[in-house]
């Protein structure tokens, strides 16, 4: 049995339907994340968990129990919020053992839990400080003490790495995946950068609209989009559009625009004379000299017009021949030594034929 | 910095406006004469007067009753009004709550008089001015605990629930604590409000009870003494600490006033 | 279903106490006056019966109405009322905008204590503040005329002026001056194309908050005015108390009300206008 069930669940504001009919289930021990745009509905579901809002329609089931007439006080779930949510005029070691108190724990207990909570989180040692006192870093540990000191059976992240600079962030991300492992309660996150997302995540559920337009573990996820938009929202794609000349189960046979033929991976539900997009990750797309020799079947001659250097990498924007623009991501694996192609520079692009994936529109 | 180098000179004029007034009024309250037209020299004569005047004292002690239990109730009202404006969305409750402080005080005054009377067939006293204070109180209370509510953020009342405590433990142990400020603000200005106010007190306490502004008003209209002067310094005196109190308890809460 | 039943509870719990208090004293009152403006008055003041007893004049009637449109004098009086808070919040907006300017433009710490300076002359009681001008004026041969009336007003609403203009002032980013300045503008036009326009909320809403309660004053009027100085709340008020006729009296309240609301309306019409950014 799963320790969460969403069935069927729709939320209604007015006109707008925030969550449209969404069916998840969560094992134990997860790392879950709910990945989308702002306004995707995915903090709109979390809540909903956490007992803050309730469904217009379908049930949530915990431990194969029915929520719906447990006010938020007697769910055994705990939230991060955005803003951390310290209470202020209580100091670090009473906001942390507030849910103890809640819980009617006896005081040698609370103060031993509390205690090991702090530790859990590295701050043993501000225990007595106030929450404005602390940094944004330090108060995003206390809220995570805060909300694990009572080992509730789910908890639930919304956002809680927004408000940190990106040094920290990745700081806080390592953190989360030992802490996750350590305590071996399921989280349940919530965010819109998909970095983070494919990081730290065992699942993920990518939203839309209400919607849960795809659900699986990062890499399938990256790898094998299910659609258009899962594509573009998760890393970067080039977009061909194109049209299927021929099926078989060993490859496609696409007409791209005005590049002619391309051969590209198999495709289920592919028939020839159906439209889409040929979805192109830029690392799968190499970029050689114009005159470099080529054994690659998909290659196409065009001119550099734009590129950014990263560091590590360097994405290039190649003009084809025909107006196509396409990205093409080159490793700088050697400093100093790699070959840079300037702009305007003749170049060739090509692509392994089982490289990139078609999307019906 | 020398952009508003040229306020100054304005600036200081409309402070001495504001203060220059009331100064004379504490000064010819030691003025050794009936008359507030010269300096004549220095007495307490008008202090020890007042500490005779069984009329004033009788008004003094209705005053302070009433501020009292009025600041009570309308800081337990208004403090509600004030959570419940900020949290839920109730059709007419912020117009019922703010109308009253917007509205120019006679209306208060003239409808409480006619409902007393008229409607509830009430003698008009202490009760019915007590009744007209707290209406207006609630509104000042309501504003300030609001703004102090919308100050803060929104999840940590959620999150009280999160982690296990029933309503009643979340506003016990969270949002009374976090809003206190403003709820003392809010007593100390109904009980300036109420203590000071004349003109709903005017309609509203009949010929049985008088309070210090009632009183203050018959003096100044029948027979100016610098007895008036004196109460006026007490009075003054009084309000001073208290708003100097709430200032201290919530720098925000007299801005919300406005 | 999306709000369970105990969280409806505790809504009303909390909301429904001031909620009815306010309904029983303040909106049924005033929809009683409304009536009340309808009615004939009583032999010895208030109310005559509502009931009509054969050969009685009750009922309901618009007679007040009648007499109130039938007679100059009242819509002079209305209209007096209307020019001397129109001329008291002028005055009160001339004299707040610089001392609002300057404690918006002075140092943080200094702030607070130039506020408290502008709130404390309110710890002083309103009638007190009123009778500081009747001792000076009084010597001066002034009392009991128009200027008194308007000098009285303006003392007394004029924190009502400052404080609401120096929440907005405050509130403006310095930078855009320094902007101003170095696009060209000068001083005043700095001022006049860049502070004056984005403090248009904040005057809107002193503006009302002065206008609204001096034209509804009787006080001020009585003590520091001549006969010829009557507004709106002194008929009001003689209508009440002195002739008690009280039907007359809830009619002029009514017409007070209107009038309140109007402005009301419109101060927050502009208000809106006056901050596109907002």
């Amino acid at each position: 049995m799963p320790l969460l069930e969403i069935r069927n669940v729709t939320r209604r504001f007015g006109t707008l339907t925030a969550i449209d009919r969404v069916t998840l289930s969560i094992e134990a021990g997860e790392f879950f994340t709910l990945l989308g745009p702002s306004g995707c509905g995915k903090t709109t579901l979390l809540r909903m968990i956490a007992g803050f809002d309730a469904p217009d329609a379908g049930s949530i089931f915990l431990d194969g129990r029915d929520l719906a007439d447990k006010p938020p006080e007697q769910r055994p779930v705990h939230t991060v919020f955005q803003s951390y949510a310290l209470f202020p005029h209580m100091s670090v070691a009473r906001n942390v053992a507030f849910p103890l108190q809640m819980a009617k724990k006896p005081p040698e207990e609370i103060a031993a839990k509390v205690k090991q909570a702090l530790a859990e989180v590295h701050l043993e040692d501000k225990g007595a400080s106030y929450p404005h006192e602390l940094s944004g870093g330090q108060k995003q540990r206390v809220a995570l003490a805060r909300a694990l000191v009572t080992r509730p059976r789910m908890l639930l992240l919304d956002e809680p790495l927004g408000a940190l600079d990106a040094k920290l962030r990745e700081q806080m991300e390592i953190e989360l995946i030992s802490l996750q492992r350590d305590v071996g309660i399921t989280f349940v996150f919530v965010t819109h950068a998909q970095p983070e997302a494919l990081a730290l995540s065992h699942r993920i559920a990518v939203m839309r609209d209400g919607r849960v337009e795809q659900m699986d573990t990062p890499s399938r996820l990256y790898g094998f989009p299910a659609n258009r938009f899962v594509a573009d929202f998760i890393g970067n794609c080039n977009m061909l559009p194109a049209t299927v000349s021929e099926a078989t189960p060993h490859g496609l046979r696409l007409a791209v625009g005005a590049l002619g033929e391309v051969a590209a991976p198999p495709a289920e539900r592919a028939r020839a004379g159906q439209a889409g997009v040929l979805a192109l990750r830029p690392e799968q797309v190499h970029i050689v000299a114009a005159n470099a020799a080529h054994e690659l079947k998909n290659h196409f001659a065009g001119r550099v017009r734009d590129f950014l250097y990263i560091g590590d990498v360097t994405t290039y924007v190649v003009e084809l021949e025909n107006g196509t623009r396409i990205e093409a991501l080159l490793a700088n694996s050697a400093p100093g030594r790699a070959r840079f192609f300037e702009v305007d520079e003749p170049v060739k692009v090509a692509w392994r034929h089982d490289a990139g994936i078609f999307l019906l529109d | 910095m020398n952009r508003s180098g040229w306020l100054w000179a304005p600036s200081l004029a409309v402070y001495a406006f504001l203060y220059v007034p009331l100064a004379i009024v504490v000064l010819f309250s030691f003025n050794d004469s009936r008359l507030s037209a010269e300096w004549v020299g220095f007495t307490l004569d008008w202090y020890r007067k007042l500490a005779t005047d069984d009329a004033m004292l009788a008004a003094a002690r209705n005053s302070l009753l009433i501020a009292l239990t009025a600041a009570l109730i309308a800081t337990v009202l208004g403090t509600m009004a004030g959570i419940a404006m900020h949290r839920y969305r109730i059709r007419g409750l912020t117009f019922l709550v703010l109308t009253p402080v917007a509205m120019p005080e006679i209306l208060l005054g003239v409808s409480l008089l006619v409902f007393f009377i008229q409607v509830l067939n009430l003698t008009l006293g202490l009760v019915s001015v007590l009744v007209a204070h707290i209406t207006f109180c609630i509104g000042f209370v309501a504003i300030i605990v609001r703004a102090r509510l919308a100050g803060m953020d929104e999840s940590i009342f959620e999150a009280a629930r999160d982690l296990g405590a029933t309503p009643w433990q979340s506003f016990r142990l969270v949002t009374l604590p976090l809003i206190m400020p403003a709820v003392t603000a809010g007593a100390l200005m109904s009980f300036t409000l109420s203590i000071d106010d004349f003109v709903i007190t005017f309609f509203t306490a009949g010929v049985g009870v008088s309070t210090l502004p009632l009183q203050i008003f018959t003096m100044i209209k029948v027979a100016v003494t610098p007895e008036v002067n004196a109460v006026s310094t007490l009075l003054m005196l009084v309000t001073l600490t208290l708003i100097v109190l709430a200032s201290r308890v919530a720098p925000d809460a007299l801005k919300g006033r406005t | 279903m999306a709000v369970p039943r105990a969280e409806r509870v505790t809504k009303w719990l909390i909301a429904g106490p001031p909620l009815a208090f306010l309904l029983a004293f303040f909106l049924l009152p005033s929809l009683i006056m409304a009536l009340a403006s309808l009615r004939y008055p009583g032999e010895f003041g208030g109310l005559a019966p509502l009931a009509a007893r054969p050969g009685e004049e009750s009922g309901l009637t618009l007679e007040n109405y009648a007499l109130f449109f039938g007679d100059w004098v009242y819509a002079q009086i209305f209209a007096k009322s209307l020019v001397i808070a129109a001329l008291t919040t002028f005055a009160c907006l001339v004299l707040a905008y610089p001392l609002a300017l300057l404690i918006a433009r002075s140092p943080k710490k200094r702030r607070d204590f130039m506020v408290l300076l502008v709130i404390l002359p309110f710890a002083s009681n309103f009638l007190v503040r009123v009778y500081a001008w009747m001792i000076i004026l009084g010597p001066m041969d002034l009392l009991f005329t128009r200027f008194a009336v308007i000098v009285g007003m303006v003392y007394v609403h004029l924190p009502f002026m400052i404080l609401p203009l120096y929440t907005n002032l405050e509130k403006h980013d310095p930078t855009l001056l320094d902007a101003a300045q170095d696009l060209g503008a000068n001083a005043w036009h700095t001022f006049w194309r860049v502070t004056f326009p984005l403090s248009l909320p904040g005057v809107f809403s002193g503006s009302a908050l002065v206008f609204i309660p001096v034209l509804g004053m009787f006080a001020i009027p009585e003590l520091l005015g001549g006969k010829d100085d009557w507004m709106v709340g002194n008929m009001i008020k003689e209508a009440f108390l002195g002739t008690r006729d009280w039907p007359f009296g809830s009619m002029l309240s009514l017409m007070l009300t209107l009038a309140v609301l109007a402005i009301a309306g419109a101060a927050a019409l502009f208000a809106r206008r006056g901050a596109p950014n907002e």
